[in-house]
């Protein structure tokens, strides 16, 4: 198997950091706060690699970091230290070292991501269609015939109805518009999608859908994933490997049946029982 | 007296009433939108004696280039004769002794107009000054100015492209009539100023130098001759200029002159019918010209 | 068949200045004894015309002031706007050092935070606990009564001299480590907005300049949305005075600063909630600035608002209109938004034309089957 992404030593400080920042917080801390100066180790040294195909898990409870993992990976923010080296094809791209304009074009071309809060992923002022629009449009995709059909095709993938194309996002229900996002975020067919938080919220039975349909996708596309979730049942669900956070750093990593069945970390044990 | 004109008030106003520094700021930004095709420069846009919205930005560039021997010519909706065309004018005579005024678009250097490109085809030797109330094609999708500074360094203009997709959900067509996002040498997308789609197409290739002048805004930027304008457009739904056919499809002519290929304002007259002429003024009379000279000649 | 368009434009335009100018003398009609509108009359009757109009015209010229109001018939935005035009004609000379306001020939100061400051309150001339009843005796005031209050008024006054510094108010908060210290950027050139095009972000100096200049009621009505809670900067004016403020000016031969003036201005220093400091010391207070030319204390409280607003903005991004620095500095100024308020009267029959092009084009679409 090719390895898509390799994470190390990835770090995340919020505020001015000091000399202490990093030996006061952490799980044995227990707390991300750092006491002398203020600022919060949202994430440290997490390191991990992903290969194609693969569903990777990153679990922990709110305040572990797990979404700033991804939310740097995809440039929403910049971390403090730390390296990503994205494999493409023939390609590599270290990616905090491309400039504004290169990381744009990997997020619209190269990655996907599907966020816990819909707002964030669409603009609620544009149709369904329009925001896959967009994403095709980012990808020099000129024909509007074209970019209609696909469009259509990726909803009727993501199983909403075609009826519905052309209507704005916010009226959609909760569960439709993270199929929306999901169908956004396939639009250039990534080789990367990265989903945080995706089905918290939502009704159990929407969330066992939107769960089929990520595996699905998954199976047809060999998409590469990196799923946040503090939800155990999704990890079971989804991934093949999994790594555990708390405080900002990784307390646990390997594949996802030795982690539920036999957790190492006491942290981890009190987490997998409290799910059962 | 010499070039400075002297008030009651014994201040002298200069040639081309800005003072010296601040024209040779103005060429600066122009040299450098000649430089950056469809880059918006910020200057300091001074104030004139005319309301910002009325031309005050292209009057910067006209004051800016003049020389002494400048044939200039104003005009505003195609008219060399409408009242801010005029009032324009006579400021650059007052301000500018010595340069002469045309309406003949064929006769000037300089043209500075508001929403429209004349008829006649421009020459190398003359340049065109549009003015422009809003610089930014992309203020109709982010309000910020610091972000869409950022997506036009990025070439970003995918939620426009949006906006049209959108309209052709919505309307069938594209809805944008005027101030038609333009891409410029395959990377800025300017707006062109309220010219009518008619005009857009001039832009391109263009033998005379472009020039626009957002005075409230502070912005310069040139689309320089022989250079790529091209409408955004899908492939399959191409950029259409407006159109002038009649219920019956043919093309409408020129009331007064007979033009079947110039933009036509539209009156309704007196007795409630509707009547077209030609909205280039100068272009109408040389067509009038034109006709009386056939006419005049033995068949 | 004639151009059916826009002409005689030279003539309507000469008929609108010819008719203008007929109202402002049409006093003269049935009045023999009417008199022009003398510029001195302006200076000193309408003296908070003139500061509106020299503080939006960002030329201190109060005498030019004064004939752009005559021409403009009392018209402050028209003023300002022929104030700042003939502006724009004026090279730059010289630049002033930073000026101590320290030194301001005071005829007003008063604070909000303290009963009693070094120097003392001085309420001076204000309006704030004049009841505003309308005084009907000016209706018809006679010029030998007008003429004998300021003399009556003076000869009662009781001499005494006034102290060349009043200490500000800021400087005893600071000394006592309630404010953050001196700003390092202070005594650097100021940035000039009528050379350089402001390019988001700009410096603190850059802001205040464009609110300076800004038309009065539009500060106001921002630094009011954060008044009423589009904001919370809870202000306290710390020290608010009006005065005459000497300006120095380098000597063009020796380079030595020499006092080449006054101006009056009206500088208005709030004090708003205090703020952890980042690198870990004390939290101390935070501050807000305004000071404009003339007596115009809502616009130099108005200013002083939205200084902080936009130093809170530009630290933790906009919560509201009035943190963000775009919104309020480029709509605040009285030229750009009445000049483009009025363009709309101008001819639009071109884009009008296009505008009809593509409703009929989509109307005739809507009427098609899909």
């Amino acid at each position: 198997m090719n390895k898509i992404l390799e994470v190390r030593g990835l770090s995340k400080i919020y505020g001015p950091g000091c000399p202490q920042c990093l030996e006061s917080t952490g799980p044995e801390a227990d707390t991300n706060l750092c006491p002398h100066c203020g600022s919060v180790v949202a994430i440290h040294d997490v390191s991990f690699d992903l290969f194609e195909g693969e569903i990777l898990g990153v679990m922990g409870e709110s305040g572990s970091g797990k979404s700033t993992v991804v939310k740097t990976l995809y440039f929403d923010q910049a971390p403090s230290s730390g390296e990503a080296i994205f494999f493409d094809n023939d390609r590599q791209y270290d990616l905090f070292s491309l400039n504004a304009a290169q990381q744009r074009w990997l997020r619209n071309h190269r990655f996907g991501m599907v966020y816990q809060n819909p707002n964030l992923g669409l603009n609620f002022n544009i149709s369904a269609g329009g925001n896959i629009a967009e994403r095709l449009l980012m990808s020099d995709l000129m024909d509007y015939g074209a970019i209609r059909e696909r469009a259509k095709a990726l909803l009727a993938r993501t199983e909403v109805l075609l009826s519905r194309v052309d209507d704005l996002p916010k009226h959609f229900s909760g569960g439709m518009q993270q199929r929306v996002q999901i169908a956004k975020a396939l639009a250039t067919q990534p080789p990367l999608l990265f989903l945080d938080e995706v089905t918290t919220g939502l009704d159990l039975s929407v969330q066992a859908r939107i769960l089929d349909l990520i595996l699905e996708i998954q199976q047809e596309l060999k998409t590469a994933m990196v799923v946040v979730t503090h939800d155990l049942g999704v990890i079971r669900l989804l991934t093949g490997r999994a790594i555990v956070m708390k405080y900002g750093r990784v307390i646990e990593t390997g594949l996802t049946d030795q982690i539920l069945e036999d957790p190492q970390h006491a942290y981890t044990q009190r987490l997998v029982a409290s799910a059962l | 007296m010499n070039a400075m004109s002297h008030n009651q008030a014994g201040n002298a106003y200069n040639f081309g009433f800005l003072d010296e520094y601040a024209k040779k700021e103005v060429r600066r930004a122009i040299l450098k939108a000649i430089a950056i095709p469809g880059y918006q420069v910020p200057y300091a846009s001074r104030e004139m004696p005319m309301g910002r919205g009325f031309g005050t930005g292209g009057l910067q560039l006209t004051l800016s280039l003049i020389g002494p021997n400048e044939v200039v010519k104003v005009i505003d909706q195609g008219s060399d004769d409408s009242v801010n065309a005029v009032n324009l004018r006579r400021f650059i005579e007052m301000t500018c002794p010595g340069v002469s005024t045309t309406t003949a678009t064929a006769e000037c250097t300089l043209i500075q107009s508001r929403h429209r490109i004349p008829e006649l085809p421009l020459t190398a030797r003359q340049i065109l000054v549009l003015q422009v109330p809003y610089p930014d094609p992309l203020v109709v999708v982010e309000p910020s100015e610091d972000k869409r500074k950022t997506m036009h360094g990025e070439a970003d203009y995918s939620r426009l492209l949006v906006k049209l997709y959108e309209d052709i959900v919505k309307f069938g067509e594209i809805t944008i009539s005027h101030r038609y996002p333009t891409r410029i040498n395959g990377h800025y997308v300017i707006d062109p100023s309220p010219i009518p789609r008619w005009d857009v197409p001039k832009l391109n290739d263009s033998a005379a130098l472009i020039l626009f002048g957002a005075g409230r805004e502070k912005k310069i930027y040139a689309v320089p001759p022989h250079t790529k304008a091209e409408p955004l457009a899908f492939s399959d739904v191409p950029f259409r200029v407006e159109d002038f056919r009649d219920e019956q499809g043919r093309r409408r002519a020129c009331a007064r002159c007979g033009c079947v290929d110039s933009f036509l304002d539209e009156f309704v007259t007196d007795s409630g019918s509707k009547t077209y002429q030609c909205s280039d003024s100068d272009w109408c009379d040389m067509q009038l010209r034109k006709a009386r000279q056939t006419q005049g000649e033995p068949a | 068949m004639s151009y059916v368009a826009i002409k005689g434009g030279g003539q309507a335009i000469a008929g609108a200045a010819a008719v203008s100018e007929y109202l402002r003398t049409e006093e003269g009609l049935g009045n023999t004894g009417a008199e022009p509108l003398a510029i001195d009359a302006i200076l000193h009757q309408l003296r908070h015309l003139v500061d509106r109009v020299v503080s939006e015209g960002g030329v201190y010229y109060p005498r030019f002031a004064a004939l752009a109001i005559k021409q403009s018939m009392g018209d402050t935005l028209e003023a300002a706007f022929a104030l700042r035009a003939w502006r724009s004609t004026r090279p730059r000379l010289s630049e002033t050092p930073p000026l101590d306001t320290s030194r301001m020939r005071l005829i007003r100061r008063i604070s909000a935070a303290f009963k009693d400051i070094p120097g003392g309150q001085m309420l001076g001339p204000t309006p704030d606990y004049a009841l505003r009843l309308l005084r009907l005796e000016l209706m018809d005031e006679s010029p030998d009564a007008f003429r004998a209050v300021a003399r009556n008024w003076l000869e009662k006054c009781p001499e005494a001299e006034l102290p060349d510094t009043f200490p500000k108010v800021l400087d005893a908060l600071r000394a006592e480590g309630l404010l953050p210290p001196v700003s390092a950027t202070r005594g650097q050139t100021a940035f000039d907005i009528t050379r350089e095009p402001l390019v988001f972000p700009v410096p603190r100096s850059a802001q205040l300049a464009t609110m300076a200049r800004a038309e009065t009621g539009s500060l106001l009505a921002i630094a009011y949305s954060n008044m009423r809670g589009y904001g919370d900067v809870h202000p306290t004016v710390a020290e608010l005075r009006v005065g005459y403020l000497p300006v120095m000016l380098p000597h063009p031969v020796t380079g030595e600063l020499v006092e080449a003036g006054e101006v009056l201005i009206t500088e208005c220093e709030v004090v708003a909630m205090y703020e952890a400091d980042e690198a870990g010391g004390k939290p101390v207070f935070t501050i807000g600035y305004g000071a404009c030319f003339g007596h115009n204390e809502v616009k130099a409280i108005s200013m002083a608002i939205l200084d902080r607003a936009l130093q809170k903005g530009m630290k933790d991004g906009a919560n509201n209109p009035s943190e963000d620095p775009e919104f309020v500095l480029l709509h605040v100024d009285g030229v750009d938004s009445m000049g483009f308020a009025s363009h709309y009267k101008m001819p639009h029959y071109v884009t009008f034309q296009s505008d009809l092009d593509r409703l009929r084009t989509t109307q005739q679409k809507s009427g098609e089957p899909a």
